[in-house]
């Protein structure tokens, strides 16, 4: 099957935007997308869109066709992803198989979310129409929650630190403050995130992401067009994999067998290993997820994780730089949109020109993006070369 | 308003809400809450059956809810557990009592209590909550 490069990559500053809509982020997004891949609209060919729950955030679903009118793409197909937290890397993976297919030559792939125009309780609930609605969310449970049981159980089993669960929040803040379009652009110390407020024990509010507004965009094109383009970057692999919806029905509360099987597929397919990686873009969305990624991707043994943070291998001039440029935590989680700003932050390292944020000589990426709590776990390699 | 409810969605899972009753495949004997109605395993040669489980169990791993996701915020805080039940699966579920005395690995058994209310009006949730067996 033939090759797909990524040409074009663009996100919007991520915060709350009281003063912008879905539509407007996305039209933004879509926007410096296309001028970075020096093309014009009427190029694209197709359009898919991750959105998560624009139904319950602003009452409006069918934002694929929206997306395609307001931003004058009519009337390319417009397909709307939905995966949870998940919902653009799925969206850039269907991308990359209706090029790979044959049936587009190039394709945009973004991802939206609007989530600030409802209350933060009523923003809990809606996200935890991640969960298993009827056994999960009917009993209290939110996302920190689900993620608080994961840490509990890491703590018992492995001897996981609370201290080292902090250690992520401050990398990521870290690299976060580096980064213009991140909502909390500034550093914060272990100290701060164990003072800060309870969540659901052991997360305080310093493990979590927030609540975000943003977008992003990549423009995706064939093996074929791609050597037309400057500085193509390739899409190496791309695993999916899926796992019961309800936390409760795993077998292991310390590890996500999606993450694990996704993984397997896209190295495969990279032939490539974990200490062949330079660049990696996790899913913090809770400070503890970072470690139990660092672990299913085959950083370090199971276990480990906490350790590999506390001896600050995940920073930028570490053995295995991981969220480079501030992660969920820092630049913010605006949920169908976060899977496609990691893979534009895998491209524009790639790339070698990312400015303050670069890091030198990457040459390849990873970026893993979960929904829910572990329910969809999407991982995509990409390369400078093939 | 707290997750997505109506008077049909509590009828239909009147049994299991209220009174811990799943399900069990008698093909490979493995038993399901909450209660499906197709073993995964024997897929279509699964033959399933209603299944009551004791309510016994223990604490798999826990935490202290403090930011309620609607229609919980006045119960802050309150512990939620997964807990493994003795006949063999796991559910989600509160632990009523002392916080300071739940820990992972401690016996629980269910209690039948209140678990929200829609709003002034609306319906209130019953079902199935734990309390740590000393
Ligand atoms: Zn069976």
């Amino acid at each position: 099957m033939r090759r797909v490069a990524v040409i074009g990559a663009g996100y919007t500053k991520f915060g709350e935007h009281w003063n912008k809509s879905l539509r407007q982020l996305s039209t933004e997004a879509g926007a410096l997308a296309l001028e970075d891949a020096k093309l014009e609209g009427k190029d694209i060919q197709a359009l898919y869109i991750g959105n998560m729950s624009s139904g319950h955030f602003i009452g409006q679903e069918h934002v694929a066709a929206l997306a395609a009118d307001q931003s004058g793409l009519t009337p390319i197909p417009a397909t709307r992803v939905e995966a949870a937290c998940a919902s653009s890397a799925l969206a850039f993976r269907q991308a990359v198989l209706s090029i790979m297919s044959g049936k587009h030559d190039i394709v945009i792939a973004a991802g939206a979310e609007k989530m600030t125009d409802i209350t933060g309780a009523s923003a809990l609930s809606t996200l935890m129409g991640a969960g298993d609605q009827e056994w999960e969310s009917s009993i209290g449970l939110t996302f920190a929650g689900l993620y608080a049981l994961m840490a509990q159980r890491h703590m018992k089993d492995y001897g996981t630190t609370r201290e080292q669960m902090a250690m992520v929040s401050v990398n990521n803040h870290k690299n976060g403050s580096l980064n213009p379009l991140a909502q909390h652009p500034f550093e914060i110390t272990v100290e701060k995130v164990l003072n800060s407020s309870l969540i659901a024990d052991p997360l305080r509010l310093l493990d979590c992401s927030p609540i975000t507004d943003g977008a992003a965009a990549v423009v995706l094109v064939s093996e074929e067009l791609a050597k037309r383009f400057e500085n193509p970057i390739w899409v190496l692999g791309s695993g999916q994999a899926s796992d019961t919806l309800a936390l409760h029905n795993r077998n292991s509360m310390t590890e996500m067998l999606s993450t694990k099987v996704a993984a397997k597929i896209a190295y495969g397919e990279a032939k490539l290993k974990p200490e062949n990686i330079d660049v990696v873009e996790v899913h913090d969305c809770f400070s503890i997820n970072e470690i139990i990624a660092i672990e299913d991707l085959g950083f370090c043994e199971k276990g480990q994780g906490g350790k590999f943070v506390e001896d600050n291998k995940i920073a930028r001039d570490g053995e295995r730089p991981v969220n480079t440029t501030g992660g969920l935590k820092s630049i913010g989680h605006p949920v169908g949109a976060t899977g496609i700003r990691q893979i534009i932050d895998i491209v524009k390292q790639l790339r070698g020109t990312y400015g303050s944020l670069q890091i030198n000589g990457a040459k390849t990426g990873l970026a893993l993006n979960i929904g829910g709590s572990g329910a969809t776990a999407a991982v995509h390699i990409l390369g400078r070369e093939y | 308003m707290p997750y997505k409810s109506s008077v049909p969605l509590f009828w239909r899972l009147k049994d299991a809400k209220y009174s811990l009753v799943g399900t069990k495949c008698i093909t490979c004997n493995q038993v399901f809450f909450p209660p499906a109605d197709f073993c995964p395993q024997c897929r279509r040669k699964g033959k399933i059956e209603k299944f009551q489980f004791s309510g016994n169990g223990e604490v798999v791993s826990y935490t202290v809810i403090r930011v309620a996701p609607e229609g919980f915020e006045k119960y802050v805080p309150y512990v939620v557990a997964i807990i493994q039940l003795d006949e063999g699966t796991r559910i989600s579920g509160q632990i009523i009592g002392d916080i300071n005395k739940v820990e992972i690995e401690k016996r629980v058994k269910s209690v039948f209590r209140r678990i929200t209310e829609d709003n002034d009006q609306g319906l209130i949730h019953y079902g199935i909550k734990f309390e740590i067996v000393d």
